[in-house]
């Protein structure tokens, strides 16, 4: 999937690949997508309930050897 | 939408209790809650510019998990309370959390404001010039002025 910019929260623990996915967004124009990265596999509850309450739409998540990869898009 | 609201009573000054405070509101703030945490008591201790004296006691503490299993005797032995609190860090460092102070300053950024109790700090004759710069101070009623107003209010 394309993306226009990446952010990797490997190896961080909650709250910081919400708090920080939250800052990667900050300076992205509407529509662009971001791809990010987490081991922490709270992230998958976290990142979609994350999309649910900002209106940012997550268009995919998926599991790739042990990290979890979400792509979410800016609304 | 309306933007949602939380405050916090943060009223605890260990290392185990310092972290809900912060994790919670760092998390509203980034899901787009205004936040506000109001420190009383031993929760000031979390608005030092320095953190390292706020410390977790294995003493009386009997939930905390131990690698291996302490008398009480022991752990009331001096420099037990450092040891612990070493240990901590360690194992937070190790999964990927944050430092107390990390936190607190992702917070700050993402405006969440914090309040020290006027009462609470003249009590305990805390100086402010110890406390962080970003910081109101006020009572129980300027709380509530916003505490009426929130969709989550906690006490911690």
């Amino acid at each position: 999937m394309n993306f226009d910019k990446e952010f990797d929260a490997s190896g961080m623990s909650c709250p910081l690949p919400v708090v920080k996915t939250k800052k990667a967004l900050a300076d992205m124009e509407s529509g662009q997508v971001l791809k990010m990265i987490s081991t922490d596999c709270g992230s998958v509850k976290d990142i979609q309930a994350f999309a649910d309450q900002t209106g940012h739409t997550l268009l995919a998540s998926t599991e790739e050897g042990g990290k979890y990869v979400f792509y979410i898009k800016k609304k | 939408m309306t933007t949602k609201r939380m405050a916090i009573i943060a009223t605890k000054g260990t290392l185990d209790m310092a972290y809900p405070p912060f994790i919670l509101a760092s998390t509203a703030a980034a899901l787009g809650y205004e936040v506000q945490i109001f420190f009383t008591f031993y929760g000031l201790q979390l608005l030092r510019k320095d953190l390292s004296d706020v410390k977790i006691s294995p003493l009386a503490n009997p939930a905390m998990p131990m690698p291996v299993p302490m008398p009480v005797m022991v752990q009331m032995l001096p420099g037990m309370e450092s040891m612990a609190t070493m240990m901590m860090k360690q194992k937070l460092k190790k999964h990927g959390v944050a430092p107390l102070e990390e936190l607190r300053d992702l917070c700050l950024e993402a405006d969440v404001k914090f309040i020290a109790c006027q009462m609470t700090v003249d009590l305990f004759e805390f100086d402010k010039s110890e406390f962080i710069d970003n910081v109101e101070y006020g009572g129980a009623s300027m709380f509530f002025g916003f505490a009426g107003e929130t969709d989550i209010c906690l006490f911690v």
